[in-house]
């Protein structure tokens, strides 16, 4: 960490409470990424952008998850499907081990996917029907032309059937003959099996039942103390991403409003958007549950096509003054390692 | 003892069985269950997909998809058996009596009428109403579930609103006709949870205003610890333990119950890994003969498997379904 890249506002990499001297294995500065709005049938014109991404800097150690959490449409998915370049960033910088990702040319980035993989949202989706357990595991191998020996690639796909709790004798299945946990096995199994550092995980437990979200969450866990894993967990459950994640990042229309150590978020949140989605997450105990005080948000998300000026946050914020509109927060340190981007942060308690 | 507590009751289920009956095979979704509703409480039925949930209470109303058939049971709404109701007996009570919530707003709405048109439409058909009094009720209605600006919102079409908005409107519809009961199928499972709050909050409001009995379909034990007075948990087409809200939560006897509590990580408390239910749910092809939750139960036994607990009384109207306890 330079001097330089605090003044920048790039958010610390800190684990365990110290700063960790690792160099981070991802670092991603400045991301932006806006979709075209397109008008017109024969002659398309330009009307818009959606401004999905729009300057979010972070960093991730090796071993350490971090937790993207934010409300459905603020570019939590995208942000992770840009980094992996299943969309092309619009400006910024993805750094990973030092390689900006962002430059490489598609035959690179396809080398480099070796080293970052992706687990998706849906279980029934993200698996092609008409191919075996046996080919969705064996075809990374293949592709990136580890090894063509038959019983090598055998052996390893079982080994990883074993390694995500499946019976090995699954091999000749077909994605339909599993119940939608056994397929995010499947689908974690097909990222590792190229032994990536670096995972990607795109909401892979929202669309579980609960009792099978606890297999999977305690199934990456452990995956992650064996084979020393980092993941970027994309979720909208808070509950959830306090469990799995050592720090955590919160979303808000595009850009990121606080980052920090779990508990430093948990329990001293700074930003007025953190504290009231915190505030409306229930807790599984009616006693808490029923005599919580609520700071309830008044509104919804504005349009990301047009965000508010200054703050994007100042349109719903019961703090919001003459400044929030003029000019837009930058990310400031308020306590080691715990990032805000409000103007008014630390006048307001909660 | 409880004297203040004896209320009225607004909906009462017994013996409900819904099976779907296939070519080949049938699903037995719902195998004999029990279930009553207070006015002015909220029963929970909470449990995971499939567990038949949305099926029981749909199915009271007339609404089962598909092939599903309700087999036995009855439902006693006002002196009344629901079950029994012709088609056009039941047009008049649903809507009317009882409102409905569904989980996806935006395909319960019409897409090619207004919210306006369609918040009239129970008015003009269940009071006979005329039009200009209609539209003032829906207006207002649209104002109480707190969206502004009613008089411009009643001309939108629902695409035009957002998914909060439209839950509102739907809630608007649901309670238009001051329903007795209103039956809520996982209202806010497609919305956001600072919208969910705000959603819940005002459900809560609207039910002290107008006593109205609500059940609410839930998969998440968290929203239901805030919302309902009394829970059901449903397994495998049964239900397998119900209890006053505070109880469930404070002193769970049912395995499942257990398990399904001790796998949610809480937001409110530090790293604890989380113990897992190891298995998946059943699936329902045949009518259940042992307890449905034996083969994922870390206390079973044989009678677990020979026959299936019947649900018996814990005290303090704690019901459980359990062969070990």
């Amino acid at each position: 960490m330079t001097e330089a890249e605090k003044t920048m506002g790039s958010p610390v990499s800190v684990q365990d409470g110290k700063e960790n001297p690792q160099r981070p294995i991802l670092e991603v500065r400045n991301l932006v990424k806006y979709f075209p709005i397109y008008k017109g049938a024969l002659r398309k014109r330009l009307v818009g952008q959606v401004h999905a991404v729009d300057g979010v800097s972070f960093s991730i150690s090796p071993g350490e998850t971090l937790g993207l959490v934010g409300e459905s449409g603020c570019g939590k998915s995208t942000t992770a499907r840009t980094i992996v370049r299943l969309q092309e960033p619009t400006s910024g910088e993805i750094l990973f081990q030092g390689t900006n990702l962002a430059d490489l040319k598609n035959s690179e980035m396809r080398k480099m996917r070796q080293n970052i993989q992706m687990i998706f949202q849906d279980p029934y989706a993200s698996l092609n029907p008409r191919m075996r357990v046996e080919e969705v595991l064996k075809e990374p191998l293949r592709e990136h032309g580890i090894t063509k020996d038959p019983r090598e690639l055998d052996r390893r796909a079982r080994e990883m059937l074993h390694l995500v709790g499946l019976a090995p004798e699954f091999i000749n299945r077909f994605p339909h003959e599993f119940s939608g946990g056994q397929r995010q096995r499947i689908g974690i199994a097909r990222a590792l099996m190229l032994e990536p550092s670096l995972i990607i995980c795109d909401e892979p437990i929202s669309a579980l039942d609960v009792s099978v979200q606890a297999q999977i969450v305690n199934l990456l866990e452990d995956l992650q103390k064996k084979l020393g894993l980092s993941y970027l967990f994309v979720a909208h459950d808070l509950s959830m991403i306090r469990h799995i994640s050592h720090r955590v990042a919160i979303m808000y229309l595009g850009a990121l409003v606080e980052i920090g150590k779990c508990d430093d978020i948990y329990q001293n949140p700074l930003h007025p958007y953190t504290q009231a989605f915190l505030s409306s997450v229930p807790i599984p105990d009616p006693k808490i549950q029923k005599n919580r005080g609520k700071v309830s948000l008044e509104g919804e998300i504005p349009s990301a096509i047009a965000p508010p000026s200054g703050c994007r946050f100042r349109t719903r914020c019961p703090h919001a003054c003459e400044l929030c509109a003029k000019e837009r927060p930058q990310m400031q340190e308020k306590e080691p390692g715990h990032w805000v981007a409000c103007h008014r942060a630390g006048e307001i308690t909660r | 003892m409880n004297v203040e507590k004896i209320r009225d009751t607004a909906l009462k289920v017994e013996n409900l069985k819904v099976y779907f009956k296939g070519k080949t095979e049938t699903i037995y979704a719902v195998n004999g269950i029990s279930f009553h509703v207070d006015k002015g409480e909220t029963l929970g039925i909470v449990g995971e997909s499939g567990c038949g949930k949305s099926v029981s209470t749909m199915s009271v109303l007339g609404l089962v998809p598909g092939r599903g058939q309700v087999y036995e049971g009855t439902a006693d709404f006002k002196g009344r058996d629901l079950l029994k109701l012709s088609r056009k007996e039941m047009d008049a009570v649903r809507g009317n009596e009882i409102g409905v919530v569904f989980q996806d707003p935006i395909v319960s709405f019409n897409p090619v009428y207004t919210i306006g048109n369609q918040l009239m439409e129970p008015l003009l058909t269940h009071h006979k109403m005329d039009k200009a009094a209609a539209y003032k009720k829906a207006c207002e209605m649209l104002e109480l579930v707190g969206i502004t600006n009613p008089e411009q919102r009643m001309k939108a079409y629902p695409h035009q609103f957002s998914g909060g908005m439209r839950q509102r409107a739907m809630i608007a519809m649901a309670l238009i006709c001051n329903p007795d009961l209103l039956l809520a199928d996982e209202p806010t499972t497609a919305l956001d949870v600072t919208i969910e709050a705000q959603i819940v909050e005002l459900v809560k409001d609207l039910q002290k205003q107008m006593n109205m009995a609500i059940i609410w379909i839930s998969h998440d034990l968290g929203l239901m610890a805030g919302m309902a007075d009394r829970i059901a948990v449903m397994y495998g087409g049964l239900i397998v333990e119900t209890a006053p809200v505070e109880m469930l939560y404070e002193n769970p006897l049912h395995p499942y119950t257990i398990g399904l509590l001790n796998s949610l990580p809480k937001i409110n408390e530090g790293y604890r890994r989380l113990e897992s239910i190891e298995g998946m749910p059943p699936i329902l092809k045949q009518f259940p003969t042992s307890c449905p939750f034996a083969n994922r139960c870390k206390r079973k036994t044989n009678k677990c498997q020979e026959a299936n607990p019947p649900l018996r009384d814990a005290g303090g109207g704690h019901m459980v379904a359990c062969w070990e306890l």
